[in-house]
């Protein structure tokens, strides 16, 4: 046992040394939450939007200002004529053009009918999406102001009701991604690096001939990194709940626990890649390569699995990522329980008991 | 034939913040010699050879290396000399064929010129049969010799060989010297920087440098009858003093550890 | 306690690394593997070490199997491998604090084996590993490999790359070890550090070449050596080699060492020829061979 704490001492000593890898373990989780919930978003706010009104009458009058009295946009410009708009949208600074046609309040009044044309600037396809569903809704709203007098025989009013994420916040979405990015990261690659640095520097070999066994080597190599995971794991949680005013709806004990899980599945892939890999530099290309790109792409954390080629939808089953994305969402967003989340926990231990047995299968207690 | 200096060293000094790694040092190469630079790790030594092939600029003193200032002209240096270090030689993953066709294209040779040479240096060399074989399948033995014709492919004046024969086995190694011979016979100049004082009886002179300083320049031989020794192993012995335990402050690590 | 090789071969796929090698070191020795880089030093060294399985034969340390008891060989042994390998980010006191834990004992424990090699060190001991010049990260390195008071150690090329001081230094270390009733297998590219070695292997593409004493294996030398010299070194070289009694020529330094196809010859006539040739100052007298001379006629 002594021995062993030796061993983990060794690797603290390492850890807090190397401050440049220190910075990048703290620093980096803060900038990329903090990246994610303001900068990047899905939602519209502030578009600057330019209006050509053929009629310039008390309707178009009465649909502009609803417009602009929105925050979701702003009228940037008056246009006069049609070819001024492609001019404004190769400016740059226009993303939504609202063409009204001659004579609207008297269409609408004498035919029930007047048309709207919404030109949007699709280079950007999302957010192109969302300012034609913005306008779109404040259009209907205003139709349905005006028929209030009327009586319609049928109607339907779909109400919606967006759940566990009313506003629509992004960052919700985000959180639970940076938080797996960031475990899976700082777990897989920092092990596989620091267990690949001792093969370079050649200590492996007096690791090897002495005493320690194999196993005690790779439980001391991963435990200060179970310990860095779990506070990079609270200081994710934290951060997005005061600062984000993200919700924790489930229990906290439960979302710990589960992560502790995540930790441990992204270790053991660590030491996996590092029986693989002879250097540090090719621990790091696989770490980055092999489990950042899929956790990016495939684990549902930016793009939809269910909006993906089935093929890569079976694929995504075995990125231990996705499972534990689903889980963090139910825990924090749903505040599910254990009762909800058992089946995406057994994968997750599964996955984690697999890559363990193949690590230890695969670790070498000789050099070859 | 005019004994002629191809290296010209006088008050030479390089300091890195506080620290001096090479110390007003002063010494002459001439046409054809075979120069040794020797000094233990940390001596100074690559600092020094770095000022002379152009690479770092000195702090102050003089220096002129081919008839060039290392000041103002480094270029022209670097195209007159030829460098071979042990670590660094030759790509590993490109043929025989290909490291000296590479080579020679760096130093601006014409194509013809390079075909010419290459063909020259594999007959010389016996390397015939492996020509198109890759350089890491090759023996370090081999590998070393090759390196060494190809740093004189362009026919430079100096050439500096950084510890060239560390490692190699005796009698690979004496071919390598005899290939230095042979070419000093021709007028280059080599300028061996090492701290394997066996290299150093090859030399036909040497300069001991020890934290910073040339402490001893002279032929091997009359060296050995100054401290009345046998070997240069214990000319070195009698002059290092207890090298310092670490490497100087301020110098960044291992900047002169090789 | 010794150490026991034969007939042991390992190749790395296509490469054959070392062939049918045997040897014995017998307890309490200190035996040298005298070879240029790539012999296969440091694969008998691993195969030793139990860190490389041998394709055939089979090889013995302190009594204990390589292959089937390598546990019990990993506790009795001290390694050392080519370029030192310490934690150039721990400082000297820590690695080997960190290096005594892991083979169960303390600093204190075992304080008098290491105390005249590491009070050389200790000044330093709050600076890193990777700071140290190499002199100093060799004493290092040895303190650790012999932390744990091992009966056999293993030192594959302690001096390379190291200064002559210290490399002497490390020398009287090894005598000083030795009389503590350590056995040592040490290897080097050196060839002049032969002769410090009780009993020495040369070793040249995986294959021994010989074993015995420095003493017997000088003195097995079939030939006489002359030391020729002249006022140009590279014609005398092609001199001697055209010269048509010539066995082998070697430079040596400021001489070249000669010997002859007959078993007596005239120094005169040697010295006649190169005149012809149009060398001045030649100077031939008898000399004694030395290892590499003996190195050289072996692998021939």
């Amino acid at each position: 046992m002594k021995r062993f704490i030796g061993f983990i001492k060794k690797e603290f000593y390492h850890i807090f040394r190397d401050r440049r890898s220190l910075f990048i373990l703290f620093g980096m989780p803060i900038a990329q939450i903090l990246l994610f919930g303001f900068a990047i978003t899905n939602e519209i706010n502030n578009v600057d939007i330019a209006i050509l009104d053929h009629s310039k009458d008390a309707s178009t009058e009465e649909i502009i200002n609803k417009i602009s009295a929105s925050k979701y946009f702003t009228v940037k410009q008056i246009l006069t004529r049609e070819a001024d708009i492609e001019t404004a949208f190769k400016k740059g600074k226009i993303k939504a053009v609202l063409n009204f046609e001659k004579h609207f309040s008297r269409n609408l009044i004498k035919q029930n009918q007047a048309t709207i044309q919404i030109i949007t600037d699709a280079t950007d396809p999302n957010t192109a999406n969302s300012i034609t569903n913005y306008i779109n809704a404040i259009l209907q709203n205003y139709q349905q102001e005006k028929n209030r007098a009327i009586v319609v025989e049928y109607q339907i009013i779909p109400q919606t009701r967006m759940v566990y994420n009313p506003e629509l916040k992004s960052v919700f979405m985000f959180v639970p991604g940076v938080m797996t990015i960031i475990l899976m990261l700082v777990s897989a690659m920092m092990t596989s690096i620091s267990i690949t640095r001792e093969k370079e520097l050649g200590t492996m070999e007096i690791l090897l001939v002495s005493p320690l066994k194999p196993f005690q080597v790779i439980i001391g190599k991963v435990v200060p990194y179970i310990f860095l995971s779990v506070i990079n794991a609270a200081v994710i949680v934290l951060l997005s709940i005061f600062i984000f005013k993200m919700p924790l709806q489930g229990s906290l004990i439960l979302l710990g626990l589960e992560s502790v899980l995540f930790i441990i599945t992204s270790l053991a892939l660590g030491i996996l890649i590092s029986t693989i890999a002879e250097t540090q530099q090719s621990a790091m290309m696989i770490s980055l390569m092999g489990l950042m790109l899929p956790v990016i792409l495939l684990s549902g954390f930016i793009f939809p699995i269910s909006s993906m080629p089935v093929a890569l939808q079976v694929i995504s089953n075995i990125i231990p990522a996705k499972w534990f994305i689903i889980i963090i969402k139910g825990i924090m967003l749903k505040g599910v329980g254990m009762a909800f989340i058992w089946k995406e926990t057994l994968i997750l231990m599964g996955m984690t008991l697999f890559f363990i047995g193949l690590s230890v299968k695969k670790y070498k207690i000789r050099l070859e | 034939m005019k004994e002629e200096n191809v290296i010209e060293v006088n008050q030479l000094t390089k300091t890195f913040g506080d620290f001096t790694a090479v110390n007003t040092i002063s010494f002459e190469v001439k046409k054809g010699e075979i120069f040794g630079f020797l000094g233990a790790n940390g001596a100074g030594k690559t600092t020094a050879m770095k000022m002379l092939i152009g690479i770092s600029k000195p702090s102050s003193g003089e220096a002129t290396v081919a008839g060039f200032d290392v000041y103002s002209q480094p270029e022209s240096i670097k195209k007159n000399i030829g460098y071979m270090s042990q670590k660094f030689a030759l790509y590993d993953d490109l043929t025989v064929k290909e490291n000296i066709t590479f080579f020679g294209g760096i130093y601006g040779l014409p194509r013809k010129k390079i075909w010419e040479k290459r063909e020259q240096l594999i007959s010389e060399l016996g390397l015939e049969n492996i020509s198109n074989k890759l350089v890491g399948s090759l023996p370090l033995g081999w590998k070393q010799k090759l390196s060494f014709s190809v740093s004189l492919l362009h026919d430079p004046k100096i050439v500096f060989l950084d510890e060239p024969t560390g490692g190699v086995d005796p009698i690979t190694r004496r071919q390598f010297w005899e290939m230095i011979y042979k070419a000093a016979d021709q007028g280059t100049t080599i300028f061996v920087t090492t701290h394997y004082m066996d290299e150093a009886e090859y030399c036909d002179r040497v300069s001991i440098m020890v934290e910073g300083k040339i402490e001893a320049l002279d032929t091997p031989k009359k060296l050995k009858e100054q401290f009345k020794v046998d070997s240069m192993n214990d000319v070195f012995l009698k002059l290092a003093r207890i090298p310092s335990p670490t490497l100087p402050k301020g110098k960044g690590e291992n900047t002169d550890c090789n | 306690m010794g150490i026991s090789l034969s007939n042991i071969s390992k190749s790395y796929k296509k490469v054959k690394a070392v062939q049918d090698i045997s040897f014995k070191v017998n307890p309490g020795e200190l035996f040298g593997l005298i070879g240029p880089d790539g012999a296969g030093k440091t694969t008998i060294f691993r195969i030793l070490t139990t860190l490389l399985i041998p394709d055939k034969g089979t090889a013995t340390v302190a009594g204990f199997d390589v292959v089937k008891d390598f546990k019990a060989i990993r506790k009795a042994v001290g390694y050392m491998p080519g370029r030192f390998s310490l934690y150039q980010d721990l400082t000297v006191e820590e690695n080997l604090t960190f290096f005594a834990t892991i083979f169960g004992t303390t600093i204190e424990e075992n304080y008098d084996l290491i105390e005249d090699i590491y009070v050389q060190i200790e000044p330093f001991k709050d600076r890193r590993a990777g700071k140290l010049s190499g002199g100093m990260k060799q004493k290092l390195a040895l303190s650790c490999a012999l932390i744990h008071k091992p009966k056999v150690l293993f030192l594959d090329e302690p001096t390379t790359g190291v200064d002559p001081v210290s490399r002497k230094e490390f020398w009287e270390m090894l005598k000083r070890l030795q009389k503590k009733g350590i056995t040592i297998l040490v290897s080097t590219p050196y060839m002049d550090e032969a002769a410090l070695c009780d009993r020495i292997a040369l070793i040249q593409g995986g294959e021994i070449l010989e074993i015995d004493t420095p003493e017997a294996i000088v003195s097995q030398f079939p030939k006489t050596i002359y030391n020729v010299g002249a006022d140009n070194m590279y014609k005398l070289i092609q001199s001697l080699q055209q010269y048509e009694h010539v066995y082998s020529v070697f430079p040596f330094g400021e001489f070249v060492h000669y010997t002859d196809q007959r078993d007596s010859f005239e120094m005169a006539d040697l010295q006649s020829y190169l005149e012809k040739e149009g060398l001045t100052d030649i100077n031939i007298e008898v000399t004694h061979p030395n290892i590499e001379d003996a190195f050289m006629e072996l692998a021939r």
